[in-house]
């Protein structure tokens, strides 16, 4: 293996992936920390990730302030991107947020482990849609 | 501890191509020796030129062998029955490799050796053989030399691998296509094989097409010379020779990818070469 800081190759396939798809798409690796955003989902969330650049995911997604329809606090084991990459199981929801641009939006996010063999984990991709 | 010397027993892509039209540069397929100071010998892949190796060796007396394989297409591979140690009782050879996401690397490679791709199977190989699942730790020789291995972007599990002794290193890359996730403007991180060809004295690097040509074959899993070159650049190695030939491509075609090369590579430390059938790379 390699140092620490060379991306696992599934994910550098899934940032060439994503960055050629017009679906909002993030990936977060398997510390948890988000690692790139497609053009796409800049669209959506109003920054670049030039300017996001990494950080964990929590944070980043804790700064929407996602919530319920009904405008209660979404949980964090609720959140899908949280729950691929605390249970390493596929999950989908839909829930409101606020994006930089101060617009309330609903979403509907799923987010799939990625596996490079049956027992390397190496992070999730996450896919979402306003709603 | 010595630095690392290399000599290129086939630089051939895809399948052996004799005849008087590439005799210049081989039509062997990918097997490159890294010479050491003992009384073992570690390969670089078993193509074809592995067989002219495995004379050399017997010849040598060398017992011990370490081969190092980036992949199971069959350029890689295909010199392996015909590897004259093979079916002597008295080596041992220890064979390294990706695994698949579902089979482990002597699963795999034993495909190749049974009916009707073969007339034999693996039990009647007299050598003691042991096989390796890769990425793994690093690897170390008792002299100090040491290689490293990780996955790289090309069809199916595919390995490169970097190769260090005494301050010079090496970056063996013989099927490779950087491109199809981005080359410029890419941090090291994010390129494909950056962390195995960082720094590199020496890039042995899949440059299979001209411009034109991997216009046509995107996806294939190899490198037009323009992103061999860019590749190389990113890294920051010292030198980059051209590997993994395009079987139609003649002596004097190869010439001027070389040609191609060194005008895209203007300032690069030292000019881009062609790797070469019996070619010895000293990084001392």
């Amino acid at each position: 293996m390699v140092d620490s800081e060379q991306k696992q190759l599934v994910l550098i396939l899934a940032r060439a992936f994503a960055s050629n798809l017009s679906t909002p798409t993030l990936l977060a690796d398997a510390r948890g920390y988000l690692v790139f955003y497609n053009e796409a989902a800049e669209g959506v969330v109003g920054r670049r990730f030039s300017e996001t650049g990494e950080m964990p995911l929590d944070d980043w997604i804790g700064a929407f302030e996602p919530r319920t329809a009904s405008g209660e606090p979404l949980p964090a084991e609720r959140e899908p991107a949280r729950f691929a990459l605390d249970e390493r199981r596929p999950a989908h929801l839909s829930f409101v947020v606020t994006s930089t641009d101060g617009v309330e939006r609903e979403v509907e996010v799923s987010a799939f482990p990625l596996f490079a063999h049956t027992e390397e984990f190496v992070g999730i991709i996450v896919m979402f849609w306003r709603r | 501890m010595a630095s690392v010397s290399l000599k290129i027993w086939g630089c051939r892509g895809s399948v052996p191509t004799p005849g008087s039209q590439t005799a210049g540069y081989g039509g062997n397929t990918s097997c490159v020796e890294v010479l050491l100071d003992d009384e073992t010998a570690l390969v670089l892949d078993a193509g074809t030129g592995i067989r002219a190796l495995g004379l050399d060796l017997v010849g040598r007396g060398v017992r011990h062998i370490n081969l190092f394989l980036t992949h199971l297409h069959l350029d890689h591979l295909e010199g392996l029955r015909f590897f004259a140690p093979l079916w002597n009782p008295q080596v041992s050879l220890d064979i390294w490799g990706p695994r698949s996401q579902v089979l482990s690397l002597r699963d795999r490679i034993l495909r190749s050796f049974s009916p009707p791709l073969f007339p034999l199977d693996f039990r009647d190989v007299p050598a003691k053989v042991t096989f390796h699942d890769l990425p793994a730790e690093p690897w170390q020789t008792h002299g100090g030399l040491s290689l490293v291995s990780d996955l790289v972007l090309h069809p199916g599990p595919t390995l490169g691998f970097r190769v260090e002794s005494n301050g010079s290193s090496v970056a063996y890359l013989p099927d490779h296509e950087p491109a199809l996730a981005g080359i410029d403007g890419r941090s090291l991180d994010w390129l494909s094989a950056g962390a195995i060809a960082r720094g590199v004295d020496v890039v042995l690097h899949d440059a299979q097409y001209t411009e034109d040509e991997y216009g046509k074959k995107i996806g294939w899993g190899h490198s037009s010379v323009a992103d061999a070159v860019a590749f190389s650049r990113a890294v920051g190695a010292g030198r980059l020779v051209l590997f993994h030939h395009e079987p139609d491509h003649s002596d004097r075609e190869l010439e001027a990818l070389e040609q191609r090369a060194r005008e895209l590579a203007a300032a690069a430390v030292e000019a881009p070469v062609l790797a070469r059938e019996g070619m010895v790379l000293d990084l001392c």
